[in-house]
């Protein structure tokens, strides 16, 4: 999947995590990552963050992570709204099935 | 397993992972992720992902867990129903339910879901809310309109729109439709979800509020904050007063029975089989709260 434009998702409120996505043609996957956990989670966050990237088939993508103690599946939830935002498309929930 | 009881239904907002993430600390016994009025029109598509994901894979264990999900002809209620129904709640609930043929119509998209993604087809149950006067008038339709209706709400705000009447603490002007619904719930064997009472910081107001609904009949009630879920879990939970009256009434029956009696009385009252069926619904009541009786839990 292409990444169009650059997208953000999640906010910078307490538990939450604010993903911005930028197209990175070419230059593979980049990741930032700010977090009030991060000596302790950061390497468990990069891991969901290029999960999901991995599901979505996104090769090409510069990810800044602005994190604030999100749960996991905040993590992986905000990523799926940045990437669907930044690629236009609609999520295909049928392909939980 | 899911709570039994729905005494009380607390909205948790989509819209924030720390609302959702705190709203499993309390002590509500239904959990209402909210997909529609807390949720702004540009976060409809975040808020959807994050119901799916806390719900599918984080979901309390301890409550009952429905999710609302956006109006009935709204541009979001498609995709709405493919995250919710996939996510598998116990229950999803649907705003401003006004026909029996939405029901219908929105219970054949779920079974469509269900089978697709692999979940018995019924399992995932309605709750329907009642927030305008065509929904009070055709509350009983609605109730019996599919066999996943498990409960009806009445949203007073929306409704007392509808009817252009003020809205009140006191609550004259949805009296009629307080009855309307609750009769057509017991008419369909189905729960009945009282009102929000708005103000959060009016806890005297809440408990004539919820006093009034439980003299009706209510199952429980909708609140808004937790701080309004202790005064309404123990207005609606049976007292001790009223658990040792139900012990003594299903005593008395029994031992009157065994005596052959045509006539049982306690304390000059003749027992008859509607207050049989009101001390069994007061102990199980009781059980599902956790009620103890002299210290004691009650034993089933």
């Amino acid at each position: 999947m292409n990444l169009k434009k650059p997208a953000i998702a999640g906010t910078l409120e307490s538990s939450d995590v604010q993903i911005t996505l930028y197209p990175n043609e070419g230059n593979g996957i980049e990741i930032s990552l700010n977090s009030v956990v991060k000596a302790i989670f950061g390497q468990a966050i990069l891991e969901t963050a290029r999960a999901v990237l991995r599901e979505f088939g996104v090769t090409d993508a510069y990810v800044q992570i602005d994190d604030k103690g999100a749960l996991d599946h905040v993590i992986r939830s905000r990523m799926q709204a940045a990437i669907c935002r930044s690629a236009e498309c609609s999520y295909d929930w049928a392909r939980e099935d | 397993m899911a709570n039994a009881l729905k005494r009380t239904n607390l909205y948790a907002s989509a819209s924030s992972p720390v609302n959702m993430a705190q709203a499993v600390f309390y002590e509500e016994d239904c959990i209402v992720y909210d997909l529609e009025d807390s949720v702004s029109l540009a976060e409809k598509d975040a808020a959807r992902f994050l119901i799916y994901n806390t719900v599918r894979y984080h979901r309390p264990r301890d409550k009952y867990v429905i999710i609302r999900v956006n109006g009935l002809y709204s541009e979001f209620i498609d995709e709405d129903l493919q995250a919710a129904v996939r996510a598998r709640p116990d229950a999803i609930r649907l705003p401003k339910v006004e026909s029996a043929e939405e029901v219908r119509r929105i219970s054949a998209q779920i079974a469509a879901i269900e089978k697709k993604a692999g979940i018995p087809v019924g399992s995932i149950r309605l709750w329907c809310n009642i927030e305008s006067y065509l929904g009070v008038l055709y509350a009983r339709e609605i109730a019996q309109a599919d066999p996943r209706v498990e409960a009806m709400a009445i949203g007073a705000e929306d409704l007392t729109v509808s009817l252009s009447a003020s809205r009140t603490k006191q609550g004259l002007e949805i009296f009629y439709a307080r009855n309307a619904v609750l009769m057509a719930c017991r008419e369909a064997g189905i729960a009945a979800i009282d009102a929000v009472f708005s103000d959060i910081n009016d806890l005297e107001g809440l408990q004539h509020d919820v006093a009034l609904a439980k003299n009706l009949g209510f199952d429980g009630k909708t609140v808004v904050h937790p701080r309004q879920l202790a005064a309404v879990n123990a207005a609606f939970a049976p007292s001790e007063k009223e658990i040792r009256y139900a012990l003594r009434v299903l005593a008395t029956l029994e031992e009157g029975r065994r005596q052959g009696k045509g006539v049982i009385t306690l304390d000059g009252s003749m027992l008859d089989k509607p207050m049989e069926l009101r001390a069994l619904n007061t102990l199980r009541m009781a059980r599902a709260a956790g009620n103890k009786v002299g210290g004691e839990y009650l034993n089933d």
